[in-house]
């Protein structure tokens, strides 16, 4: 196995409601190290469904994750491992309400790392520092805004060092004039080479950010591209017919 | 004015019959001692139950479909249907008849009142705070115990640090409440001779052949704990609300 490719993923199907709903039919596809994959595609076409098998939070039905050369997907694997070392940004946040920003960053890497308290507590202030947020180091998620609640998301999941960050729309819950800001930050992280896969619905970020664009529909990938082709010279026409409506 | 004075000393002379002669108001000292004995061994045994019971039906209701076949599947879905059978039954049936059975049936052999009153209350009140709990483990979003595991905590920490917490939370004025019913629930303890503070007020009655002075001491004790636990929980929840979080 080429030795760049850090997720590669085989056949992936997922079923819901025992058979009934396909919402992954055989998805092959790989993710580079140092690679930002942008996955867009119409709602109920699967692209969260997909990330989500990622880090398996969904089982899915059928299918291979490889991660790191490791097979996550087989029942014998310690996956709690292995999603150390995959970051993951939700749609709603999902910051712990019961504890400070330095708590909600500080728990896991205290916890599962066994770093002392100290030594975690100085990386999320660098990282808090460098999204413009160490003012509020002290405040409980209720008293943040979006924006400011998904930046400390972002470098919540930072502090557990990822080789990986999996994005699942975390733009879509915001206010218009928050997305910048959160977009600023992942585009910061792209910069620095952080591996990114993104579910999204921001065209403007995945042009501009994006190493490779990937479409998907029906629980299928129709096409990928980089960035440039993708929205240039669309191949089919359901990306087209998706573009047009989106653009 | 004499018939005030007249009133005065007939109640005067009830309640010297009441509490004062023979020390009766010993009657009552005892058995306000075991009421609130009873009740607080059976909160511990009910919270103990509560728990285990909330985190097997919570569990198996929300993570059923992910666990693998095999043995402890199998074996999970046996306790489960054990907690379902405890609910069902604990709450379907009445507590007097509950303490009737531990007492003359199950604890036949033992002549320990206040123990067969903890475990008859406690699996009592075991039930109802399972279900508070369970209520609040189910009303934390799924959205907390997925970014709890994206992080790499296993369910069980998951559970320990990020859901548990906030579910306890969510509840905890729930809970108090089911210790003031189960403060006035105990009042049946009495049905197998223990004495508690409804059977002093009663035994008073028995011996003085006098009804208003005892009981109506019983029920404003009642009431007095009641109300002064229930101006607890309301200062607990207002001390919720305002931390806001």
């Amino acid at each position: 196995m080429d030795t760049d490719v850090l997720i590669k993923v085989s056949g992936l199907e997922k079923h819901f409601d025992g058979g009934k709903i396909h919402a992954l039919c055989g998805i092959d596809a790989e993710i580079k190290k140092g690679e930002v994959v942008v996955v867009i595609g119409p709602s109920g076409s699967g692209k969260s469904t997909f990330l989500r098998c990622l880090n398996l939070l969904e089982r899915p039905t059928a299918g291979t994750v490889l991660f790191d050369g490791a097979d996550i997907t087989d029942r014998s694997t310690d996956i709690n491992l292995h999603r150390r070392k995959m970051g993951m940004v939700f749609q709603h946040f999902n910051l712990f309400p019961h504890m400070t920003v330095l708590g909600n960053m500080t728990i896991a890497p205290v916890k599962l790392l066994k770093k002392s308290k100290k030594e975690a507590e100085e990386k999320a202030m660098g990282l808090l520092e460098r999204v413009g947020l160490a003012d509020r180091a002290n405040a409980y998620p209720s008293q943040l805004s979006g924006g400011q609640k998904q930046r400390i998301a972002i470098v919540r999941a930072l502090c557990m060092d990822p080789e990986v960050m999996l994005f699942d729309e975390p733009t879509s819950a915001l206010d218009p004039e928050m997305v910048g800001e959160v977009l600023d930050v992942m585009k910061k992280l792209a910069l620095a080479g952080m591996t990114m896969v993104v579910v999204t619905h921001e065209m403007g970020f995945a042009r501009e950010v994006g190493s490779r664009v990937i479409f998907m529909d029906g629980g299928r990938i129709v096409e990928e591209n980089e960035p440039e082709e993708f929205f240039r010279n669309p191949e089919s026409d359901r990306l087209k017919s998706f573009l047009a409506k989106v653009l | 004015m004499a018939w005030l004075s007249r009133i005065w000393l007939e109640i005067s002379d009830q309640f010297v019959t009441a509490f004062i002669t023979d020390n009766r108001w010993k009657y009552i000292l005892k058995g306000l001692g075991n009421t609130l004995l009873l009740t607080a061994l059976a909160l511990c045994v009910g919270i103990v139950l509560g728990v285990v019971v909330s985190i097997v039906r919570s569990t198996w209701d929300k993570r059923r479909e992910e666990m693998r076949p095999g043995f402890g599947k199998g074996l999970f879905a046996f306790f489960n249907a054990i907690c379902k059978v405890y609910l069902t039954v604990i709450r379907g049936t009445p507590v007097v008849v509950q303490i009737l059975i531990i007492f003359f049936v199950i604890m036949a052999s033992s002549s320990n009142k206040i123990l067969a009153g903890v475990i008859a209350f406690g699996i009592n009140s075991g039930a109802y705070v399972a279900e508070i709990i369970r209520g609040g483990i189910m009303a934390v979003d799924e959205g907390q115990t997925e970014a709890g595991r994206s992080l790499g905590f296993n369910y069980v920490q998951t559970m320990w640090y990020i859901v548990i917490p906030q579910a306890f939370k969510t509840v905890l004025p729930a809970l108090a409440n089911e210790f003031i019913v189960l403060l006035k629930e105990t009042a049946v303890a009495g049905y197998v001779g223990l004495t508690d503070l409804t059977r002093g007020a009663n035994i008073i009655r028995g011996i003085t052949y006098q009804s208003f002075m005892p009981l109506i001491a019983a029920a404003l004790i009642y009431l007095a704990m009641v109300m002064f636990f229930s101006w607890l929980v309301g200062k607990l929840e207002r001390r919720l609300r305002t931390s806001g979080h």
